[in-house]
């Protein structure tokens, strides 16, 4: 990899801070991407690491159990009710479904494009994942593993917004969001109980809550950030992180039941 | 000269009317507008795959071919048997405002539910069944029957008190779609509500007082006057049942139907207030001639 001259930024931001902040030292190079815009190149010598968990404080809300009894397609495919994945409390008391990210911090910053599809899948007349997370221009693959017709209809306020039909076995929907969006519901008209939701952001700090509640961010630049954890029912939350070279720090959200 | 079949067959037109609007309210109570993307055909062909919410899409689009049939017979039946022009121009009216209702429809179909265009279609569909309830009111014996006039010294007059009850209906249908699709809030709507019942109460008293033995003013009037009560207590209804369970996966069955009544209701409402204006005005203008 040839490696190119720093942006002027951010050598002004290091020459600035290097006295009195030794801990920001790490190395960012840039190198051309084939489109002729700078890629910043992380040295992972230095790159550095948020992780953490979404905890829940309260009382966890009841669990919703969707209304497939008109639709024998989809109340078959499930041996027990479904329910809502709104707020998914885990059983060590975090939160599932939760999107994490680097809100603010990597500006003037480009990242390599990722290769690779993300994928949406509809089973059992619900959306698979319920939350993810997407760079902008990447192709969100949409499945319908369901013997049913669906339609996917993502309801963005900077993306375009569209509706398309999607009949079982038909072959999956590519598609791309341009712009940078948090956060993208998408929902089916058809099965109006099927909510997801997509977070597209133009860099690939981001990480979506599982069953244990936890989140990882890594390969950052050494810097100053902004981390936001978004919740569908019970908002955003963020907070400050400085980072040092090779620095690993870890970070807690808490969202309370309302 | 009152034509038996004509009338019969208006009443057709103005039932299915309201079917029909029954059938748009639950497009819209069950969120399933987008169900079938594509539009004037469904899915590509004139019978969709029957499932979910398509079924809510579809049997709208149905009951919408049906009445646009029923509405151009009517208008062309007026055109060939009625003698008076306004009849036949009021049939006209109603052709060209169920086929602008299907453009609409359509257009909030491909155009993914503009607010404009959603609550337009809404309160062109309730002024749409106004048209045809009047015209089935106007091919009917009682109105062909000779009518006493009626002396109207009062001012404002009862017309223009009819007329003002009638716009205020409109206009708060107006407020309600927009409420509806997420156009306006609940206040103006509530604001609508309190102008609309007291419009109706003053109407409903005017007639009592000054005209409590002509029929024609009673009807129209009590009509009106119910119907904005039993609004007000179904717009409630909707409202807390909403309230009530806004952390609940909707639509719920105790949303939807107290909301699909409210929107019935709202447009026999306005066929009432409308009744009300067209009997003021034919009985005092008759009066005043």
């Amino acid at each position: 990899m040839k490696y190119q001259t720093l942006l002027p930024a951010a050598a002004l931001t290091a020459i600035l801070i290097a006295p009195g902040c030794g801990s920001k030292e790490g190395t960012i190079t840039e190198t051309p991407a084939a489109g002729g815009a700078a890629v910043t190149k992380v040295d992972p010598a230095t790159a550095a690491t948020v992780t953490g968990k979404v905890s829940f404080a309260g009382q966890a809300p009841a669990k919703v159990v969707l209304r497939m009894d008109a639709e024998p397609d989809c109340k078959g495919l499930h041996s027990t009710p479904a329910v809502g994945e709104e707020v998914v409390v885990n059983a060590n008391r975090t939160l599932a479904n939760v999107f994490v990210y680097v809100k603010a911090g990597l500006e003037g910053k480009t990242f390599e494009a990722s290769t690779g599809s993300v994928q949406l899948d509809q089973k059992g007349c619900i959306y698979r994942p319920h939350v993810l997370g997407v760079r902008t221009g990447q192709t969100v693959s949409i499945a319908n593993s369901d013997p049913t017709t669906h339609n996917i209809h993502p309801m963005p306020a900077v993306n375009r917004e569209w509706n398309q039909s999607q009949t079982p076995k038909a072959p999956n929907l590519d598609k791309q969001f341009p712009r940078t969006e948090i956060m993208i519901p998408v929902k089916c008209n058809v099965h109006p109980w099927m909510k997801s939701w997509i977070g597209v952001l133009d860099h690939p700090f981001f990480a979506v809550t599982g069953d244990q509640g936890t989140f990882e961010l890594k390969g950052l630049p050494p810097g100053d950030y902004t981390i936001e954890a978004w919740q569908e029912k019970y908002g955003k939350q963020e907070q400050k992180v400085t980072l040092a070279a090779s620095a690993s720090q870890a970070i807690e959200f808490t969202f309370k039941s309302q | 000269m009152h034509n038996p079949g004509l009338h019969r067959f208006a009443t057709l037109t103005a039932a299915a009317t309201f079917c029909l609007i029954v059938a748009g309210a639950l497009v819209t109570s069950n969120e399933a507008g987008l169900a079938v993307p594509d539009w004037p055909l469904s899915y590509g062909s004139l019978m969709p795959p029957w499932v979910g919410n398509i079924r809510y899409e579809h049997s709208h689009r149905l009951a919408a071919g049906v009445v646009l049939l029923l509405t151009a017979a009517l208008a062309a039946w007026l055109a060939r048997r009625e003698t008076r022009r306004w009849v036949r121009r009021l049939g006209y009216a109603a052709l060209g405002a169920v086929l602008a209702q299907a453009l609409l429809g359509g257009i909030t179909v491909l155009f993914l539910l503009p607010m404009p265009v959603s609550v337009l279609h809404a309160v062109l569909a309730q002024a749409f069944f106004s048209t045809t309830v009047i015209l089935a009111l106007v091919t009917g014996r009682d109105w062909a029957a000779p009518a006493a006039a009626v002396l109207d010294a009062a001012r404002p007059s009862l017309a223009v008190l009819a007329k003002a009850g009638a716009a205020g209906v409109l206009a708060q249908l107006l407020l309600g779609a927009a409420l509806r699709h997420q156009g306006l809030g609940i206040i103006p709507h509530l604001v609508g509500a309190g102008v609309v019942m007291g419009l109706a109460l003053w109407i409903l008293a005017r007639v009592s007082g000054r005209h409590f033995l002509e029929a024609r003013l009673l009807r129209p009037a009590a009509a009106q006057a119910l119907l904005v009560t039993f609004q007000l207590v179904l717009g409630a209804t909707a409202y807390l049942a909403r309230l009530a369970t806004q952390d609940a996966v909707q639509p719920l069955p105790l949303v939807i139907w107290p909301t699909v009544a409210h929107v019935a209701v709202g447009a026999l409402t306005l066929a009432a207030a409308v009744w009300m204006a067209v009997e003021a005005w034919r009985l005092t203008a008759e009066a005043v001639s």
